[in-house]
């Protein structure tokens, strides 16, 4: 590590530390410009979505005041009692938790059903007419970008309210997410197993069993679980509509200020959706893990 | 050619008989397969009847969907086009601010929930079981919760999408933070730098771009929560549609689900153009 650091002559040191210099201020421009458009932005929005400080400011107390109030009173003297008059409409509630949590299940389900049906449709490798594509995918866009609660909304005036709507929306909506995973799994597929069993003269849906399916399998049940875990969490809200599961006996309690029965509802729905998720993901290494022993 | 698949077929039972693995397949899978399969055939039948489907009410229900699809065409927005614009408006701002709060509020807990930030285990398991918790609680449940202290209106839409939004960005922050390069960090430490030193300079480019497309990707993604936390009365374009909806104006409710989709559509093309600005093309990670 001998030898001084060398300087450079002072001519060529100015210079680089002009253009130094200029980089510097070129990048702080843009920075100050984007911050700007954001500042200017946040103040359009503030009148748009009517922002007042000082309402704020005069209320905020009242948020702590909420959340104690959703504390339920336990002691430490009859704390079974207690427990028990928190949790006091459990089988009512457990029950519709069940109905929330089959409501996913067949959501998913149907859901599953028809992006099957569709995604081999949405493929560019498989479907070779560019129109069935073109209109395979824009049906599979709107049934994903139309919001589920929209859906549920419509089909709670046309069949009535209960849980079938929700069923319904969530598969259109499930239907719409899976199909585009689906036709993206089945884009990246090898081709050489396709080629060799069309090459035997077989059918169109010998293909897709024999050379499709075996190599798209695993990561559509993987999207699929994946999607019903999201699905058990809009199953949960998809009640404040009318449309069946426990959303509504939780919307209830809240518009009601039914303060205990709030916090006994959402531990009841964060502590389901823990375990559901814990569950899949289990499953999915699992089958992750079949797959890579075959 | 016939004579080629003639012979194939003569030597099948043979090749049967050989390689019996191949033709039948393991046993003990296929067993595994249709057990799994009957539990979930079993499971929707179940289902269907709790859940009390019936072919009939769907029958008159389709006619019912096919019926207002007819009367949604042409969609129109008759004479309250400039109030919906509004709401559009104010469905945006909704979206901005809480993103906006949300990344405010997530940034000091993701460092809080970073292994190589706060070594203490104690405090980063809090702070991530905590951030769980939040994210487990829908944007429509706390866009309720909100409006008992708030009161009606779009701030409340506001503090339920920065309520539900923290709890996402502050784990995602605390990944991209604990994904980050330890040289630049032990670099300017050993030229004399100071803790705050190291965090401006050396963590903070790092973990900057991704936070900001991280942001611009809920920002994104919140504009299409904003437009249903109407529903429960949260302020924006929801709050039109479940109106519209009550009365049956079929063809300002089509016109209503037209605008959010342009405008979502829009929003998500501006917003993946600014994030691999922000990222560079290779590196897109989200």
């Amino acid at each position: 590590m001998a030898g001084a650091i060398v300087r450079l002559p002072p001519e060529q040191l100015r210079r680089a530390f002009a253009a130094y210099g200029d980089a510097v201020a070129a990048k702080r421009r843009r920075t100050a410009l984007g911050g700007l458009v954001l500042l200017i932005a946040i103040g359009a929005a503030c009148v748009s979505a009517e922002i007042d400080p000082a309402k704020f400011i005069a209320n905020i107390h009242r948020f702590p005041n909420y959340i104690i109030g959703l504390a339920p009173t336990l002691s430490w003297a009859n704390f079974t009692a207690d427990l028990a008059e928190w949790f006091w409409d459990l089988r009512h509630w457990l029950r519709l938790l069940g109905d929330t949590l089959l409501i996913a299940y067949l959501g998913t389900l149907l859901g599953f059903i028809a992006a099957f049906v569709l995604c081999f449709a949405a493929a560019a490798n498989l479907e070779k007419r560019r129109s069935v594509r073109f209109a395979t995918r824009r049906l599979l866009e709107f049934c994903r970008t139309v919001p589920e609660i929209v859906f549920a909304l419509l089909f709670v005036v046309a069949f009535g309210l209960g849980p079938m709507p929700a069923v319904l929306a969530l598969s259109i909506h499930s239907a719409g997410t899976l199909g585009k995973l689906f036709a993206e799994v089945v884009e990246n597929i090898d081709m050489k197993p396709v080629e060799g069993v069309t090459a035997t003269g077989a059918t169109r849906i010998a293909v897709l069993r024999h050379a499709v399916l075996p190599q798209v399998m695993a990561n559509f049940a993987s999207y699929t679980l994946l999607r019903f875990e999201i699905n058990v969490r809009s199953a949960t809200v998809i009640g404040f509509v009318g449309a069946g599961g426990i959303g509504v006996d939780l919307m209830v309690a809240i518009r009601k200020f039914y303060y205990s029965d709030v916090s006994a509802i959402l531990i009841l729905i964060i502590a389901t959706v823990m375990v559901i998720d814990m569950l899949t993901e289990r499953l999915r290494h699992a089958l992750i893990d079949m797959e890579q022993r075959r | 050619m016939s004579l080629m698949r003639d012979t194939a077929r003569a030597a099948l039972p043979d090749l049967r008989n050989r390689y019996p693995g191949i033709f039948r397949g393991d046993p003990r899978r296929r067993a595994m397969i249709m057990a799994t399969a009957l539990a979930m055939v079993a499971l929707a039948a179940f289902a269907f009847w709790r859940l009390e489907f019936s072919f009939a009410r769907l029958g008159t229900g389709t006619a019912q969907i096919v019926h207002i699809v007819s009367l949604m065409f042409p969609p129109t927005p008759g004479t309250q086009l400039v109030v919906f614009v509004k709401a559009l408006g104010e469905t945006l701002s909704i979206a901005l601010l809480g993103t906006l709060t949300a990344a405010i509020i997530a940034f000091p807990l993701g460092f809080l929930a970073a292994k190589n930030v706060i070594p203490n285990v104690f405090v980063h398991f809090t702070v991530r079981r905590s951030l769980d918790t939040i994210r487990g609680v829908d944007v429509l449940v706390w866009a309720l919760i909100f409006i008992n202290v708030v009161g009606l209106g779009p701030f409340a839409g506001v503090l339920a999408i920065a309520a539900s939004d923290c709890g996402a960005l502050g784990k995602l922050f605390s990944e991209a933070i604990e994904n980050a390069d330890r040289k630049p960090i032990e670099g300017v430490v050993s030229t004399g730098g100071t803790e705050l030193h190291a965090l401006r300079f050396g963590l903070l480019p790092q973990v900057f771009p991704v936070i900001a497309s991280q942001v611009l990707y809920f920002f994104e993604s919140n504009t299409r929560s904003a437009s249903i936390i109407g529903i429960v009365g949260a302020g924006g374009i929801g709050l039109h549609l479940t109106e519209q909806i009550r009365v049956l104006e079929w063809d300002k409710v089509a016109f209503l689900i037209l605008m959010i989709l342009v405008t979502v559509a829009v929003i998500d093309g501006i917003s993946t153009k600014l994030r691999l600005a922000i990222i560079g093309r290779t590196t897109l990670a989200v």
